[in-house]
């Protein structure tokens, strides 16, 4: 079996510096929505993560 | 014996045939299997002259072979199992099982089959004989015969729509999906399907992962899944609408079209290691309104 992390936050991709003050993931703030899309996508594929949205301006990477 | 051992090599022939399943699809293996079908058939229609010469030394044999098929079972699930980690979309452990087990008992059937048609040929002649195998392969196929999904529940086509960023099939939710170009794909080419439970033990048996997997393993088997690695939106999933226990698939398919995905639903076995029967209980039984 090959190990790994699952259902854990692999990174965050937020709108906004304070909305994501803390936490153990990598995060990225991108102001503007058509960015944040492409660097989730970018993140996503990178790190095989499901993208999630949070419907507040953050993003989420999430390996299931 | 000759033509019992004929017509139990010929039942493991027959039953040989690539299914739904997929599994086995290469010449090797077939070989591998006809091999072990012929071994049993032969055990099984040596033993009844070995008996009636009285050398129940035989039956020693019987029980060795029979060790040997548990032995099938354990090299099936291994094989399957190691094989798991690169299938685009996993059988899951309940169907590698369910396969593992049907192998052995297939070769318990070709013995049996065997045994008797060697039993009667000894008594009514080679003719007789191979009619009584036939009929015995007839009757334990018809006792042994999987059910399929169609069974048990009701397979229709359902609607994709978001509501903000998740996914639903008519009302089920299925997951949160936050790339806009992955929602575009699919409500272009993304098929659902809702598997509506046609009474408790229905609802019980589908409620199980392994059943789950196994209909989105069949249904990405026969009409090839939109995925890859650093795609993991396009997995297929089957969720469950908590209030009814339908549940609810999306597939995107490398074949977008609806009609072959109900009927390859349809088709998924029942497994037998997720198959519920809360209604044989008393307490299921007065619970079920």
């Amino acid at each position: 079996m090959k190990v790994q992390i699952s259902g854990e936050i692999m990174a965050v991709v937020a709108s906004r510096a304070e909305q994501v003050l803390a936490g153990g993931a990598p995060v990225f703030v991108e102001p503007d929505e058509a960015t944040r899309q492409r660097v989730a996508m970018f993140l996503g594929r990178i790190t095989d993560g499901m993208v999630h949205d949070l419907e507040n301006g953050v993003l989420i990477l999430v390996r299931h | 014996m000759v033509v019992g051992t004929l017509v139990g090599t010929i039942a493991r022939l027959v039953m040989l045939r690539v299914d739904h399943r997929q599994y086995p699809t290469f010449p090797q293996a077939y070989i591998s299997h006809l091999a072990l079908g012929f071994i049993a058939a032969f055990v099984g229609a040596v033993s009844v002259p070995a008996l009636l010469a009285r050398e129940f030394t035989a039956v020693t044999f019987l029980v060795l072979v029979a060790q040997q098929f548990r032995e099938i079972r354990s090299l099936e699930r291994d094989s399957l199992e190691r094989l798991e980690r690169s299938q685009v979309v996993a059988r899951g452990p309940d169907y590698i099982e369910g396969i593992a087990k049907s192998f052995e008992a297939r070769n318990y059937m070709v013995m049996l089959t065997a045994l008797v048609s060697s039993a009667v040929t000894r008594g009514y002649g080679p003719l007789l004989g191979a009619a009584a195998g036939v009929a015995t392969l007839a009757v334990l196929a018809r006792f042994l015969q999987t059910r399929h999904l169609k069974n048990i529940a009701v397979v229709r086509s359902g609607r994709l729509n978001f509501r903000g960023t998740l996914l639903y099939v008519d009302d089920i939710m299925l997951m949160a999906v936050g790339l806009e170009e992955a929602r575009l794909v699919f409500l272009e080419r993304g098929l659902g399907v809702v598997i509506e439970p046609k009474d408790d033990n229905a609802r019980d048996t589908l409620a199980g992962m392994g059943q789950r997997q196994a209909i989105a393993h069949d249904a990405s088997a026969a009409l090839g899944v939109r995925k890859d690695i650093g795609h993991p939106e396009f997995t297929p999933v089957v969720r469950r609408d908590l209030e009814t226990g339908r549940l609810g698939m999306v597939l995107v398919a490398m074949e977008p079209d609806l009609e072959p995905l109900v009927s390859a639903v349809r088709l998924t076995p029942v497994l037998e290691s997720s198959r519920r029967v809360p209604l044989s209980t008393r307490a299921g039984r007065r619970a079920a309104d």
